[in-house]
């Protein structure tokens, strides 16, 4: 490897990045853009589910009950009707999530003590706002209920104990439940996937379509210069989207940085030869570059956002689909990420993360040089 | 159909067709990602690993423990006598929570005063913590609610017949098991038809652009709209072949019920095919390279998906966000998709769907097309 030659192929690629500006604002601004999206659009706090109600009673004791509802935060009584076709429109239209139906004989019931049965038909079309809305319902009803016969219990004169298990709850790491504290160190995962699949998988197609291949192969540059050399200014556009994305999560949205610093430096430089180095070998074996933009969001964007456990919790996928998520380097760097950020791990506990990534950088870049060798010939 | 069109339309289905890799990523990345969303994305928390510290040891927290280990949600992974250890094994994240009894538990619910349940949770993941507390909350309760009646069974059996008493009765519509896959694989077939027909469209005419194509092409007696026609009417029936073949998937492979009409299911369909070609147009007309295609794409395409209500409810997001919603297509293909789908409902539900992405559609094309003729100037 000569030095002069590496300098030249990426002086040359500095200078096809710069004439691009628009390219360059738009990857710039990338963090940004992830950030926003994702810190304000993803919010699994779910609150103010849209309720309709239909009270067939409108007695004061089935009103006592709906204020419960109104009290809540997880509920916002959107409006109340008076039939049941109503209902039936509005969780059909969508206009509510959850449609309280309180039956003819509510307080009458309540009286001669049978159980009384309130209906909370849910929109179960999105299963995990439905399994949580019916949580919620739930300890509405039983607060309703706890109120009651206390009530009840005080006026015959028996007991008025209320034993009771109260459930104090320490949430570790992310003290308030932030979404954002959970998803911002995986922007930062999923930022790096995208610029290093993203800017990397056209470098080669491009100069392949563009028929200027055969002019740099006709020079003496290795593939392994030409590789570096290509990878170096993507390598500090990455690294600078790092620390941007860093950056307004730790001062935008206020999410704790409790590890040390070089940790994370450290395994993001790590991280990124990885995806960059993947983006490359798409680069060598694609013929044009809408080939290997479709093949680099299949094979770096999309598991990094559907298989690293950014957002949908990897214990809980099949067997089969948890041992691929063993392959995707995002994985590694999902983990390592998140704890620095949240636990403030130290390296020694990552260790495994880093080693596999450190397997992952080695492999593709042998992988990708002997590509372009073969391509060559 | 005149001769010039038709000559257009033949040469792009020959480069679409053209060889055996261009085929494939017509339909093989959109199955691929079809897969690996199915089963990838559930946002579903069971088998949660926890420890158990129960320095009570009396009957009452032996019963409470007892109900967590039958619980499918949660996973009794160690019992232990020393809070340390459980945070060590939240630390190296073996468990997620960690649910301690203190002394005196018991004898607190006997006197009829608060007993607590102390619960610790890895809250890294504040979307499963926050399940997970939830499902911890609903069991204390049970468990208290039982204690209660026990209790004045014991003192007093005749009131226990006589106390009134709520039941919610939980009727969830359209997906009656809570399954995650109903609910991800309709938004799949919106988020996939999004991505292959914008950037088809829009590197379809950059290519052109970039290789130097457009120029030969301009010296033809193919006129303008010809032009556009010809870059237009292959995507149109490539995305609506793929929405068909993606629905396929859905339907046969993973079970999803189809309840609606395949009429509205094609007019949506239809209509949003025409945003997205209206989108590709435009992202054309303001990029010269493949590049500056794909990066302006994503910068459409992401907060497109992100803000169409997806994977979390449009409802939980910050307010000045659910009205920028108004403004994404893919919102109303959403609301059609899962429609047409799990609830089975018609034009008369989904006409205000439609009509919005008619207009989105009209006014992206008109300022699209305008755009165009002025850029091959």
């Amino acid at each position: 490897m000569r030095w002069h030659r590496l300098n030249a192929i990426a002086r040359k690629e500095v200078i096809q990045i710069r004439r691009d500006i628009r390219s360059l604002l738009l990857i710039v601004a990338m963090p940004l853009l992830l950030m926003v999206a994702f810190g304000y659009g993803v919010s699994f706090d779910i609150k103010h589910i849209p309720v309709f109600v239909y009270d067939r009673e409108g007695s004061q004791q089935s009103q006592d009950l709906l204020k419960h509802f109104q009290a809540s935060e997880y509920f916002r009584v959107v409006q109340s009707v008076t039939s049941y076709s109503e209902v039936v429109e509005a969780l059909d239209a969508g206009w509510c999530r959850v449609a309280v139906v309180i039956p003819s004989d509510f307080s009458e019931k309540l009286k001669t003590a049978e159980p009384v049965g309130v209906q909370a038909l849910v929109d179960a079309t999105d299963n995990n706002t439905a399994n949580v809305s019916v949580g919620y319902s739930e300890a509405v009803i039983q607060s309703y209920n706890r109120k009651l016969q206390l009530e009840w219990l005080q006026s015959h004169g028996q007991i008025t104990l209320q034993p009771a298990v109260s459930v104090d709850a320490r949430t570790w790491f992310n003290e308030d439940l932030e979404s954002t504290a959970n998803i911002v160190p995986g922007v930062v995962a999923i930022v790096m996937a995208v610029i290093g699949s993203f800017l990397t998988s056209l470098t080669i197609a491009r100069e392949w379509e563009r028929g200027t291949m055969e002019q740099l192969v006709s020079t003496p540059v290795t593939p392994l210069e030409v590789m570096i050399g290509k990878l170096v200014p993507y390598f500090v556009i990455g690294l600078f989207d790092t620390a941007l994305c860093a950056g307004i999560g730790i001062w935008w949205f206020h999410v704790p940085f409790r590890g040390q610093w070089s940790v994370f430096v450290f395994s993001s430089t790590l991280f990124l030869t990885v995806v960059l180095s993947l983006g490359y070998l798409i680069s060598v074996v694609a013929k044009s570059q809408l080939a290997a933009s479709q093949a680099a969001l299949i094979a770096t964007f999309l598991p990094a956002f559907l298989l690293s456990g950014f957002i949908y919790p990897i214990d809980q996928m099949p067997a089969v689909i948890q041992l691929i998520t063993h392959l995707i380097p995002a994985r590694y760097f999902m983990t390592i990420s998140r704890d620095v950020f949240l636990k403030g791990t130290s390296i020694d506990l990552i260790f495994d993360e880093l080693l596999a990534l450190a397997i992952f950088a080695f492999l593709l870049t042998f992988l990708a040089t002997r590509a372009f060798h073969k391509k060559l010939s | 159909m005149p001769v010039r069109i038709r000559a257009m339309l033949i040469k792009e289905f020959i480069q679409v067709f053209r060889d055996k890799r261009s085929r494939f990523l017509l339909f093989g990345p959109p199955v691929i990602q079809m897969l690996v969303f199915g089963y990838a994305a559930t946002l579903e928390i069971r088998h949660v690993p926890t420890a158990i510290i129960d320095f009570d040891n009396s009957q009452a927290s032996r019963d409470l423990i007892s109900r967590f280990a039958a619980s499918p949600y949660f996973d009794v992974r160690a019992r232990l006598n020393d809070r340390r250890q459980a945070g060590d094994l939240i630390d190296r994240g073996e468990v997620i929570i960690a649910l301690q009894i203190n002394s005196g538990f018991a004898q607190n619910l006997y006197k009829g005063q608060l007993a607590h349940l102390q619960a610790i949770v890895d809250s890294s993941n504040s979307n499963s913590a926050l399940i997970a507390v939830g499902y911890v909350n609903q069991i204390a309760n049970r468990f208290s609610e039982n204690y209660k009646t026990e209790r004045v069974q014991r003192t007093a059996p005749l009131m226990l017949a006589q106390l009134p008493r709520v039941v919610l009765e939980r009727r969830p519509w359209y997906n009656t098991d809570l399954d995650s896959q109903w609910f991800f694989v309709p938004g799949v077939i919106g988020n996939l038809v999004l991505v292959m027909v914008v950037t088809l469209t829009a590197f379809a005419v950059v290519r052109e652009r970039e290789i130097g194509t457009l120029e030969q092409i301009m010296v033809t007696p193919i006129g303008r709209w010809e032009f556009i026609l010809g870059k237009t009417v292959p995507f149109f029936l490539i995305g609506l072949l793929d929405t068909v073949f993606i629905s396929l998937v859905g339907t046969l492979w993973f079970g999803v019920p189809f309840r609606g009409s395949i009429g509205v299911l094609a007019l949506g369909a239809v209509l949003f095919i025409l945003c997205m070609l209206g989108i590709g147009l435009f992202i054309s007309t303001i990029s010269a390279t493949q590049q500056q295609a794909m990066v302006s794409g994503f910068f459409f395409t992401m907060p497109a998906i992100v803000f169409s209500g997806f994977g979390t409810p449009i409802s939980s997001m910050p307010e000045v966000f659910q009205w920028f919603t108004y403004l994404d297509p893919l919102r109303y293909f959403l609301d059609v998709l899962r429609g047409v789908y799990l609830k089975g409902i018609g034009l008369d539900v989904l006409w205000p769907q439609m009509a919005a992405m008619g207009v989105f559609g009209f006014v992206m094309l008109t300022i699209s097309v305008v755009r165009f003729q002025k850029s091959l100037d």
